[in-house]
């Protein structure tokens, strides 16, 4: 290995924080694989969580929103299909949020007796999220056949609207995490957030219904943006992609990367006091 | 290469601490809100500022470290001796990257691992298998590496019929011996150790220290803390004394013991453990040899409280003796063969006992406890001391040195012809 030569100083930025970050990407996979691994341990249904969760919660707003609110769906696309496609999204993003934010008070034990990049601990939490993401895309797969709706060649861009949203949600996770070290009243400020979220966001309710001229307003909210990705990869044409507003919601996302990266960088080194 | 390998200019490390001004047994309503409000006030200016908050009424600060100045060479092993809070486990923070300096700087040249405690990260759900490849990773080796070394680590902490056992099924020995196998099989170019020596039975340890030695051999560099000055002694070549966060002395190893045990007998001892913070929840209250200073031979009343703010098991439970040297002399276990100890917030665990026929030579003995409760399972150093002295005998031979007798004051006959 080749020898270099680290200074530690107060306040000094780390000369090599991105290639030390690559080197332990071992244990990058191993805590992402921990994670998973223990999840579901000692439960009784087990990884039945990951889909029964999504589509209780499917069956319920399908009931309130479509059949007693009587909102419209998005052009032919059965009510029960707009909202799990809304719900995919928004399950995945909170609860990468949720978990990459405890994630750095979870592991206190490791961040006061071992050095790593302490950026690993929240993105590896996400990928549990993402484990889940993928099992309950089998009963996206299920409610589509149930219906007998054939999604178009949009279907062939999920996965980029996938990363877009574990991109949306590690910038804000990585935020609150390391704020998360000095006041702990993100813990309890941060589940309530996320609950109002649910309704904030189109999960529920197509955007469409959103009149017009606050349309671009809205989508100040990244999630507005990504949900509506979902729909119209989902849906296929059935959902147009209202452009300006994904524009917007994309660069909000990578505001808050940015701002997650940078918050989180500069208080990395002090988590060890701070525990 | 340089030869320097580590480096310490003027190094500092400062901490702020909050604690409670003085106050009046009976505090009325107003003063109690008014207080509320100051400490809000504050509070409040803290987060603006993005400083992390503090609680309690008056902040202090402390230097747990201050103007250190040091150079370590390749392939030297460094003992770093000192008191309880004396700075030694800040000094392997900073040095382990875990936190980051006040003031000064640290120059390292070569790749650092640190033990800082064994089995940093073991996931009790898991299996010896997966913790050693979590473990492993979590102290830096990459997955090839592990998986070079798996059978070496797994012969030697003596684990190969429970590979696939979730490590909760462990006997504490067990789960000891393989988070030191994997540390052991770490190969840094420096290697800094915390006390990790104070784990399992003397045979292992003993392969421990031989491991350690092997590594030292290698050319590696090593930075090792303990308390067992047989141990330093045996392992380093040279030694760094630290005293209330200042470098008193170095040099070798055998002048810095030397130095350490002078200074510990002019320092003032209590023989009352202070109240002391075990863990989150856990507290120590009190901890109580008497007589002290007892007779060789004597008996010794012990008595031990713990609070704490939950109800937790206390599955482990002994007093360590440590002579001066810092070498484990005895221990007195405190388990239960039917049930286990409790506490609770309502109750605290109070536990009282004798040592009979006190078997030890005179000196003082310095007395921790080993405690495993829930998540917290170690030992703790340099509670309390006990001082033995001996009593006046009708002898007519003058007794030897204590420190020529050895640890244990035998009671013998013997005959002639």
């Amino acid at each position: 290995m080749k020898e270099v030569t680290l200074v530690l100083e107060a306040g000094r930025a780390e000369q090599h924080y991105w290639r030390d970050l690559w080197r332990y990407r071992d244990l990058f996979l191993i805590l992402a694989w921990r994670d998973v691994a223990v999840r579901y341990k000692q439960t009784f249904i087990g990884v039945a969580w990951a889909v029964l969760r999504p589509f209780l919660t499917m069956i319920v707003f399908t009931v309130v929103f479509g059949r007693l609110a009587k909102l419209p769906t998005d052009g032919n696309a059965p009510y029960a299909l707009l909202v799990f496609a809304g719900m995919l999204p928004w399950t995945l993003f909170s609860s990468a949020l949720t978990g990459a934010a405890d994630s750095m008070l979870a592991s206190s034990q490791l961040v006061g007796k071992v050095y790593f990049p302490r950026m690993i601990i929240p993105v590896a939490t996400v990928v549990t999220a993402l484990i889940d993401f993928v099992i309950s895309l089998s009963i996206l797969a299920a409610v589509m056949a149930w219906y007998r709706f054939a999604p178009g060649w949009q279907i062939l861009l999920l996965p980029a609207f996938v990363i877009l949203a574990l991109v949306a949600s590690i910038g804000p996770g990585l935020w609150i995490s390391a704020l998360n070290m000095k006041y702990r009243d993100f813990r309890y400020l941060l589940p309530f957030l996320v609950q109002i979220g649910l309704y904030v966001c189109p999960v529920g309710f197509s955007s469409s219904v959103i009149p017009a001229e606050y349309r671009l307003l809205y989508s100040i909210n990244p999630m507005v943006g990504i949900i509506d990705g979902f729909r119209w990869s989902i849906l296929g044409g059935a959902s147009p992609l209202y452009l300006p507003g994904f524009a917007l919601s994309l660069a909000v996302v990578v505001f808050f990367l940015w701002l997650g990266v940078s918050r989180f960088r500069a208080t990395e080194k002090s988590f060890a006091d701070l525990i | 290469m340089p030869d320097v390998v580590i480096r310490a200019e003027g190094l500092g490390k400062r901490y702020l601490i909050g604690h409670l001004a003085n106050r009046e047994r009976y505090s009325a309503l107003r003063d109690t809100i008014a207080r509320g409000a100051r400490a809000f006030a504050r509070k409040t200016g803290d987060l603006l500022h993005g400083r992390p908050i503090i609680q309690g009424d008056e902040i202090e600060e402390i230097w747990a470290l201050r103007d250190l100045d040091f150079e370590i060479r390749r392939g030297e092993l460094v003992g770093i001796i000192g008191r309880n809070g004396a700075g030694k486990s800040t000094l392997l923070k900073i040095l382990s990257r875990i936190t980051e300096p006040s003031v000064g700087r640290v120059q390292i040249s070569g790749r650092v691992a640190s033990l800082l405690e064994v089995g940093t990260g073991f996931h009790l759900e898991l299996s010896g298998r997966e913790n050693i490849f979590l473990n492993g990773a979590i102290l830096g080796m990459s997955r090839a590496e592990i998986r070079r070394k798996f059978d070496e680590i797994v012969a030697f902490a003596e684990v190969e019929k429970f590979l696939d056992t979730p490590v909760k099924r462990y006997s504490s020995g067990m789960y000891v011996r393989l988070a030191f196998a994997v540390a052991a099989h770490l190969e840094p170019e420096i290697l800094i150790i915390d006390e990790v020596l104070a784990v399992g039975d003397a045979e292992f340890q003993k392969k421990c220290l031989g491991r350690m030695s092997e590594v030292a051999r290698g050319g590696r560099t090593v930075l090792f803390v303990s308390h067992n000055m047989g141990a330093v002694q045996a392992l380093c070549s040279r030694g760094i004394l630290l005293s209330a966060g200042r470098l008193l002395a170095e040099g070798s190893v055998s002048s810095i013991v030397e130095s350490y045990l002078a200074g510990g007998s002019h320092s003032v001892r209590s023989h009352e453990a202070p109240k002391r913070e075990l863990s989150d929840s856990l507290n120590l209250e009190k901890l109580l040899l008497e007589l002290n200073p007892a007779a060789i031979g004597g008996e010794v009343t012990f008595a031990i409280e713990f609070t704490s703010t939950e109800s937790l098991r206390v599955t482990d439970l002994s007093i360590l003796i440590y002579s001066e040297l810092g070498v484990r002399v005895a221990i007195v276990d405190l388990r239960m063969a039917s049930s286990t100890h409790r506490v609770s917030p309502i109750e605290p665990l109070k536990i009282s006992g004798q040592i009979l026929d006190l078997p030890l030579v005179e000196g003082t003995y310095s007395i921790g406890l080993f405690i495993a409760c829930g998540e917290l399972r170690g030992d703790f150093h340099e509670l309390t001391t006990l001082e033995v002295i001996r009593p006046t005998s009708g002898s007519e031979l003058a007794p030897y040195a204590s420190r020529d007798r050895g640890f244990l004051d035998l009671r013998s006959k013997f005959h002639v012809g």
